[in-house]
């Protein structure tokens, strides 16, 4: 595209991955992807599954690595780098609520932890108590009252809780890209609606790129402002927020139901 | 005569406690199995004989054997995290390999003895102790340590360092979204646990003023049982830290012993009694478990 000035801000070029190499269950996922994010972008993904987007978000975040292909992260190459080194410009929140803080820390403890992200971890006290106003402050934009309960371990909270709390710790720095991995799966569909509306003032208030896996497809019409759908390690569909105005839930299942019927399902 | 047998208890407790803490440390925080302990135990105790000949400060010496434990748990993390070998079989390898390493610090002899050198019990401040508590001498100055290993390691464990070291054995997956190597926060851990566990062997050591190169065996099951009877029996008290409930663990599970071998069972037996406390220990704590559970 011509008009495009600025450099995408993760840029994942001829993308190749084979699963279970040299065994009877080799997989050929990935033969010569491509797919880009531009900054500021939000987008949906959608897709059925096998069809490689949690293996594209783990391929962005370092989880696993490609068999070949490169990956850019704003211009910087990073194919090859580790995942830990990646965690400090990248914050994902899982599907599971339980991976997004250490359960037997307290809400406090683990704020403070997300709040050194990417610095070093030394024998300085773990909880600047200077902080600890700043940390409420960020509790009470959940509107949870977990603001009340910063000395209670995150194990005791509801998944509800504890994936809007995980959300806030994966944005409490400033990160370059937000990775949201089908995180509203395992909550009930009233929390689900908060996590929801919580990543959506985030990604907009705090002005991030973002990246989301769903299988909530209204989730993936009503959010964000790129819609991509995918199906066996190829993108089928990929509109941006212009065309997505006139994109409706029953278009996509029936996206879903062709391509079932081309797969003979 | 009773009261020699509780001061016998909290000597030995004390002493001891200081390796349920190292433990607590990989067992409880990183939920590491870490045998290694059984090499570093002797290890602390070789390196307090053959400095302590060598006329080195005992305090001092007790220092150098922390760290020599440290670099051993090191090993054991190295082991684990950079070569991919499973955490109980990185644990045997040091084990087995501080065989050696102990018996080349004391020069190939089994038993190193340095009696009446200056050792952290007759010299220095317990010397200057005045007479009346003299005699209680050892139980003071293990009872000093054992509080300010503890002081430490809760301190420790409330810096940042240690934070991130609690949030690996929580969450590993956070220790990575936060920009560092889970493997590194292992190794941290494994160092800090076995330092502990060499100190417990130095002060054994300056207090028999002898160093055994056998003594490590048993240690890991010793050091576990203390750690499970501490944060087990005391589990409901909240308010108690867990590194002060290993000492507790420590002291009872002394006291079980004594009174094992005060009802009259023979010595030889010891290994075997201490095995049947782990499995009482472990098989209880799991029965009291789902008591809760049905409770709630």
């Amino acid at each position: 595209m011509p008009e495009k000035i600025t450099r995408p801000l993760v840029e994942l070029t001829n993308i190749k991955k084979t699963f279970n190499v040299g065994s009877v269950n080799e997989a050929l996922l990935f033969e010569d992807f491509n797919f880009s994010v531009e900054k500021g972008q939000f987008i949906s993904i959608v897709g059925s599954n096998g069809s490689g987007k949690t293996t594209l978000l783990n391929l962005i975040c370092g989880s696993l690595m490609p068999d070949g292909g490169s990956i850019l992260l704003d211009g910087l190459d990073i194919t090859k780098m580790p995942e830990y080194k990646r965690s400090a410009y990248v914050g994902r929140v899982f599907q599971d609520p339980s991976m997004g803080a250490c359960p037997h820390l307290t809400i406090l403890e683990n704020m403070a932890l997300a709040d050194n992200k990417g610095k070093r971890y030394d024998l300085r006290p773990g909880v600047s108590k200077k902080r600890v106003e700043w940390y409420r402050q960020q509790l009470e934009m959940l509107h949870l009252g977990l603001e009340d309960k910063i000395n209670m371990p995150v194990g005791l909270l509801s998944g509800g809780q504890r994936q809007a709390l995980a959300l806030l710790i994966a944005t409490l720095t400033p990160i370059r890209l937000l990775i949201l991995d089908e995180h509203t799966a395992a909550l009930d569909p009233k929390s689900s609606e908060n996590v929801m509306e919580l990543t959506d003032r985030f990604v907009r208030e705090k002005k991030l790129t973002a990246v989301m896996v769903t299988h909530n497809l209204r989730y993936a019409v009503d959010y964000g402002d790129r819609l991509v759908m995918m199906h066996k390690g190829t993108t089928v569909k990929d509109v941006s927020y212009h065309e997505k105005d006139g994109c409706s839930v029953d278009d996509l299942l029936k996206i879903f139901n062709e391509i079932s019927i081309e797969c003979g399902n | 005569m009773a009261l020699g047998l509780i001061e016998t208890v909290f000597r030995e407790g004390f002493i001891y406690a200081l390796m349920a803490m190292g433990v607590l440390i990989t067992y409880k925080i990183l939920d590491f199995p870490d045998l290694s302990v059984d090499g570093t135990f002797p290890l602390g105790a070789c390196v307090a004989a053959a400095l302590i000949t060598l006329g080195v400060n005992p305090w001092l010496v007790c220092i150098a054997a922390f760290l020599a434990g440290a670099c051993m748990g090191s090993v054991t993390g190295l082991l684990h995290v950079k070569l991919g070998i499973t955490d109980l079989l990185s644990g045997i390898l040091v084990m087995t390999a501080s065989w050696s390493v102990n018996l080349i610090i004391t020069g190939g002899t089994a038993i190193f003895q340095f009696f009446n050198l200056p050792t952290i019990f007759n010299s220095g401040i317990a010397s200057a102790l005045p007479d009346a508590l003299y005699a209680h001498r050892q139980l003071i100055i293990v009872f000093f340590l054992a509080v300010i290993v503890k002081l430490t390691l809760d301190g420790f464990l409330k810096t940042k360092s240690g934070l991130l070291l609690r949030a690996g054995g929580d969450n590993s997956r956070f220790v990575t979204s936060l920009g560092h190597h889970p493997g590194h926060v292992k190794i941290l851990g494994l160092a800090i646990g076995n330092g502990c566990t060499a100190l417990a062997g130095c002060v054994l050591a300056q207090l028999n003023e002898n160093a055994d190169v056998n003594a490590g065996k048993g240690m890991v099951v010793m050091a576990l049982a203390a750690v499970i009877i501490g944060t087990g029996a005391f589990r409901r008290l909240s308010f108690l830290k867990l590194t002060t409930m290993a000492v507790f663990g420590a002291i009872l599970y002394k006291a079980c012993l004594q009174a094992a071998l005060l009802l009259g069972l023979p010595s030889t037996y010891l290994k075997l009694l201490m095995a049947v406390l782990l499995t009482v220990s472990i098989v209880s704590q799991k029965i009291g478990r789902k008591g809760g559970a049905a409770n709630a």
